[in-house]
């Protein structure tokens, strides 16, 4: 089986108030330097079967219409290594 | 990529500005040039096109609208009219109550979730400008039918996105409405209203005055929300590189909005504003405009001061974001450091953006350089006005002959008993305990009565128990049918369910939706809907304190109902005498007051059954409306009443279920003399409610309804476990239970 990734992000210009929420705290725990913190959401699909064309084209289209809220998020599709490969590491 | 600056505009008067892109239209560009007396500058355009808009001018609708400030009933209790951020009622022993709806109808389509929430946090934010602490909130709801797949994606997003924003702000919601329609599928009503409390000193207005003050922009940062239009703009006069075109959706922080309140509330204690105005629609182009010319006039910005969340953001798109949770103060140079203070104390970010100037000009800078130079009232005040053609529709006519009286009735108790069965299950007649249990009812231990009683109630003081109600009623249906008896129907019914709740109906806020003002028929409907209100106002004294219009709600050419919403705010001296809908005692007498007709145009019934729009709505007497509140009220304080349920869409029949079952007893009923068992059950009369009676008060509650002429009929008995209606048929409470409750979860959960 291989893994497919899909990332998801509030687009650029919405607002991220989880996001904020956590830059605030940093400083508090002593974390210093960091300008923007922006937080998404990973989703880790374990795919049956070949991860072709047909299959990508499928999650395109899961995310588009039911993982990612496209109105105000963006999403990035990525094929993984092996799962196989991964667990033994 | 070139600043368009006011000197820049002056010398060069030929450039193509995208004002069609804008939304305005050739005369009113014009008009701007002619104001300015050279072509505005791309900021100044952006300010004019967005306060220009319907949205914030009320071009189309205020011609109309004034009808409600000639026709104001003398009312000793209005404190602030119309035209601030929300009006004030006094409520006795010192306080005053800020309330109003307003709708975000649009949004609410396009993300549903957000949609929903940033209307509540709008709402909330209005009543806290008058300086008020909101106490509730409540949300009127429409969507398209129940059954349609896209009502399953705008629903429950809807639903989640009031509640999720109101509950976070610790906010009860205390009432509302959801209604199914198929007119509303491609454009979902999502109205939100908000109650808020404070003492008579504690009143703020919205005007900056006293040239040397300071003006504070504080809470969220501003960054692209909701400014898709202005986009064009930005790309395209200045610099056509620029990536994405800005989302029109806003997405909203409720817990930033807390942080708001509470460090508003501070600095109000502290009396440390002189003026403040929340952000809403049109952000800082609305706040500055709207602050400068209700004071005296000048004003300077910096504009480059404001604290951003996207640093690429242009001046046009800044006066133009609407990014929620900000609020616009004026201060009193002494007054700001501590200002300052509180805000910090709050985590909440406040900055000092300009003053108040001697003069008339709003002038704002952006690194130095003017970039607008306007007179502010006439980018918040003197936008234009249209008198729109209106005509009353062709169809009309037809629409009203095809009578709803005529349609086939039943005429076995068996056809009668299996129509309140599909009556009550219906989904506009079911319970909406699915959607309601979803909203903190009763955060902050002041909620009296809430979904699904027949307004919403919470105590204001602690030691006295005193109270206010809220109802709000619109109805579609009866307003397509007749848009000026419609929009008293709707008046009507809200009055009468404070008046049933045993509070005394004070004054209303409205939030008009209906269709695109450019055609003539919906215009039609909207003046008479208006006129219909104010007349009816006017004679029941309840006074117009604001509310908001909502025009364009349609998809493509075919417009939704016009649905006037109307919210009757209304006063109690001791809650503990509220009375509740609820059929609890054994043995107690039901009494059907006012009188029952043949009027089933635009009914529950003529729907569920017929699916049939068609006839006249029932017929509106305002009289015997206010002479009913006046008994529900006097009956409720002295004890005489121990339940009272309106009767309204679905008649009585409705009515009795929902009491029953909430107090989960049965009830046997007799069809009085000279009415059949139909219309008894089903008629849709207005000026009717059924109260539940112990039997020691009967005598001095009839005699009372005898002595002030108000028709009061013994209908039957709260009893068993079933409802009876003699010799016709009866259902068992748990049949109707099943009936009434199942619907709305199977369709949507």
């Amino acid at each position: 089986m291989a893994r497919v990734v899909v990332d998801v992000m509030l687009k650029p210009e919405i607002l991220d108030p989880q996001g904020q929420a956590v830059q605030r705290a940093l400083p508090r725990l002593g974390f210093a330097g960091i300008a923007d913190v922006r937080q998404g959401k990973r989703f880790e699909l374990e795919v049956e079967g070949p991860v072709d064309e047909a299959a990508l084209a499928r999650i395109h289209e899961m995310a588009e219409t039911f993982l990612a809220n496209t109105v105000i998020e963006d999403f990035v599709v990525k094929v993984e290594s092996e799962v196989s490969a991964e667990v033994q590491s | 990529m070139t600043l368009d600056t006011v000197k820049h505009a002056d010398e060069t008067p030929d450039v193509e500005q995208p004002w069609q892109e804008l939304g305005l239209k050739e005369d009113e560009y014009a008009r701007i040039r002619e104001i300015l007396g050279r072509r505005p500058t791309g900021a100044e355009l952006a300010m004019y096109s967005v306060m220009w808009s319907e949205h914030c001018s009320y071009k189309s609708s205020k011609v109309h609208l004034k009808q409600f400030g000639e026709k104001t009933p003398a009312n000793d209790a209005m404190l602030v009219g119309i035209g601030e951020n929300a009006g004030v009622v006094d409520v006795g022993q010192g306080y005053a109550v800020t309330f109003k709806v307003e709708s975000h109808n649009h949004p609410s389509y396009i993300e549903p979730y957000q949609g929903a929430a940033t209307g509540v946090g709008g709402i909330v934010r209005d009543i806290l400008a008058m300086g008020a602490r909101p106490v509730a909130v409540v949300d009127p709801l429409r969507f398209g039918a129940a059954d349609h797949p896209d009502t399953k994606r705008v629903l429950p997003g809807v639903v989640a996105g009031i509640g999720g924003y109101g509950n976070c702000l610790g906010l009860p919601n205390i009432g509302g409405e959801v209604v199914f329609d198929s007119c509303y599928q491609g454009n979902p009503l999502v109205n939100a209203g908000c109650i808020g409390v404070m003492k008579h000193e504690d009143i703020h207005l919205a005007k900056a005055s006293g040239p040397g003050n300071k003006v504070i922009l504080y809470g969220a940062r501003t960054g692209g929300d909701g400014i898709g239009g202005v986009s064009v703009l930005a790309s395209e006069t200045f610099d056509d590189t620029k990536p994405t075109k800005r989302p029109a959706v806003q997405v909203g922080d409720p817990f930033q909005e807390k942080l708001l309140i509470e460090c508003t509330l501070e600095i109000f204690k502290e009396k440390l504003v002189a003026g403040i105005q929340d952000l809403g629609g049109a952000g800082l182009s609305c706040a500055t405009s709207e602050l400068a010319s209700a004071g005296s006039g000048g004003m300077r910005v910096e504009l480059d001061r404001v604290h951003l969340r996207d640093a690429t953001l242009s001046p046009e798109e800044i006066l133009m974001s609407e990014s929620q949770e900000r609020m616009c103060a004026i201060v009193e140079p002494e007054h700001v450091d501590r200002f300052l203070e509180i805000c910090e104390k709050w985590d909440v970010i406040a900055v000092v953006i300009g003053e108040v100037t001697e003069g008339e000009r709003l002038e704002i800078f952006w690194h130095g350089e003017q970039i607008v130079d306007v007179p502010p009232r006439s980018v918040a005040h003197e936008g234009p006005t249209y008198h729109r053609p209106y005509a009353r529709p062709e169809w009309q006519d037809a629409l009203q002959a095809d009578d709803a009286n005529k349609l086939p009735r039943p005429q076995t108790g068996e056809e009668l008993k299996d129509q309140v069965l599909k009556l009550v299950s219906s989904p506009n007649q079911a319970s909406k305990a699915w959607i309601t249990d979803q909203y903190d009812r009763f955060v902050q231990g002041n909620t009296v009565l809430a979904q699904p009683e027949d307004a919403g109630m919470v105590r204001i003081d602690e030691e006295t128990n005193l109270g206010v109600a809220m109802a709000t009623d619109g109805n579609g249906r009866y307003a397509k049918l007749d848009p000026y008896t419609g929009a008293q129907l709707a008046l009507a019914e809200a009055y009468r369910n404070v008046a049933a709740s045993g509070a005394k109906p004070l004054a209303i806020s409205d939030c008009l939706n209906f269709g695109s003002p450019e055609d003539p028929a919906v215009m039609w409907q909207f003046a008479e809907a208006t006129r219909g209100l104010a007349d009816g106002c006017l004679q029941l004294g309840t006074p117009v304190t604001g509310g908001n219009v909502s025009l364009y709600n349609q998809t493509g050419e075919v417009a939704i109902h016009p649905t006037p919403v109307v919210a009757v705010l209304g006063v109690i001296d001791d809650v503990n005498r509220r009375t509740p809908i609820a059929f609890a005692e054994e043995g107690q007498l039901l009494y059907l007051l006012g009188d029952t007709r043949e009027e089933f145009g635009g009914s529950a019934w003529s729907e569920v059954i017929h699916q049939h729009l068609g006839g006249l709505p029932p017929a509106v007497d305002l009289d015997r409306e206010k002479l009913l509140g006046e008994i529900l009220i006097s009956a409720s304080r002295d004890g005489m009443i121990d339940a009272a349920h309106d009767l309204s869409d679905g008649g009585l029949v409705q009515a009795v279920v929902e009491s029953c079952l909430r107090g989960g007893t049965g009830a046997r009923l007799v069809v009085p003399d000279g009415l059949d068992a139909f219309t008894f059950l089903f008629s849709e009369s207005a000026g009717r409610a059924v109260v539940a009676v112990p039997r020691s008060e009967e005598l001095r509650f009839t005699d009372m309804c005898g002595a002030r002429g108000l028709p009061a009929t013994r209908i039957g008995v709260v009893d068993g476990e079933e409802i009876d209606v003699q010799g016709e048929f009866s259902i068992a409470l748990s049949e109707l239970r099943t009936a009434h409750e199942a619907t709305i979860p199977a369709l949507l959960a």
